[in-house]
């Protein structure tokens, strides 16, 4: 086990530990003020998308917009998958096997 | 509504607790997988099998930890980036637990304890599902709670042992679970005006950040200008009523 990575799953815990606490400590007598819940409500969108969006349009580090970059084709099937299906596991699965093809076709 | 426990047989304390894994179930499905694919990449970004395993006991928060391995993987190791990444992605835990603190609180303070570490979204949406039909119940949450943590464990085991058969995943593209799952996530969410600005917002930040900030700061960038939209605009939105 290497310390730095050690160290970094505990500073991980400690603060998803906190998120988790936190609220039942400071909020158990006033309850949620309404501006927080309005600031707090996009967060997981806008992570989510900052993790996707780079992953599938610079999957090498450099904007590649073309029939070339798989990552964004398997992209699209996996927006049309989860449209049509609603189902993480389909999504997964279907997008998987639309990159799986285009390596082996080469496309 | 409430369900004061001391007051309740120690059997039915059990069977709260057995009812709350029984409940847990179906959603498990939809986690295991999760799971492996979180084995697999953190040994393929170079984690070892221990380090790996103690992510999952400890930390217990799935996107969060697919989001360290990635970082990881891709030559991050600042201790600060990915430590401020985790809590930015997890600070919308404070809000389920805001939402629970009106049950919780008057609990021992280590039973408190315990149900917050094992609060993720699927435990969080079985417990306010179960307050919403019969009442609160802290051994049906704890039961939720520990078949969730144990399959977590499990699964990512189960990754670590299968990492070993697959040559290379990153060859065949696999690292594409991740965006994959993630869009699975967020579609879903993407169903008022605001939330598609956010999404639109965060994702041209992400481009521009990709591109022109060290490191991985353009996920702080981008979840930061979004969250300041979307807040704007759900001010703007209450004014107006």
């Amino acid at each position: 086990m290497r310390t730095e990575i050690f160290l970094i799953i505990m500073g991980m815990a400690a603060v998803t530990f906190f998120t988790r606490f936190a609220s039942a400590v400071l909020f158990r007598q006033t309850g949620v003020p309404v501006w927080f819940g309005r600031w707090m409500k996009h967060v997981p969108t806008g992570i989510l998308t900052a993790l996707i969006i780079p992953a599938l349009f610079l999957p090498k580090g450099y904007l590649d917009i073309s029939i070339h970059n798989h990552y964004l084709l398997a992209g699209l099937v996996a927006i049309v998958a989860t449209c049509l299906f609603r189902n993480a596991i389909i999504t997964m699965g279907l997008s998987l096997i639309a990159m799986l093809s285009l390596r082996f076709l080469g496309v | 509504m409430e369900i004061i426990e001391s007051n309740v047989p120690g059997t039915q304390v059990a069977s709260e607790f057995w009812i709350g894994v029984r409940d847990s179930i179906p959603l498990m499905v939809g986690m295991i997988p999760f799971g492996i694919t979180c084995g697999i990449m953190a040994l393929t970004a170079g984690l070892t099998s221990g380090e790996t395993i103690l992510m999952s006991m400890c930390v217990f928060a799935g996107a969060s930890q697919f989001i360290a391995i990635t970082m990881l993987g891709a030559g991050v190791s600042g201790w600060g980036l990915i430590v401020v990444t985790t809590l930015l992605v997890n600070l919308r835990h404070l809000l389920m637990g805001a939402s629970l603190a009106p049950y919780i609180i008057r609990l021992p303070v280590a039973l408190q304890a315990l149900l917050s570490f094992g609060m993720v979204d699927e435990t969080y949406a079985i417990t306010i599902d179960r307050i919403h039909k019969k009442g609160y119940s802290a051994s049906y949450q704890l039961g939720a709670n520990a078949m969730f943590y144990s399959a977590w464990i499990l699964s990512t085991a189960v990754g670590v042992l299968l990492s070993g058969y697959i040559l290379d995943p990153l060859a065949w593209g696999l690292d594409f679970a991740m965006p994959a799952i993630f869009l699975s996530m967020l579609i879903p969410r993407l169903v008022s005006p605001t939330a598609l600005l956010v999404c639109g917002v965060a994702a041209v930040v992400a481009i521009i950040g990709m591109l022109y900030l060290p490191g991985k700061w353009y996920i702080i960038a981008a979840c930061v200008a979004a969250v300041t939209v979307g807040g704007l605009m759900e001010e703007e939105a209450e004014h107006a009523n």
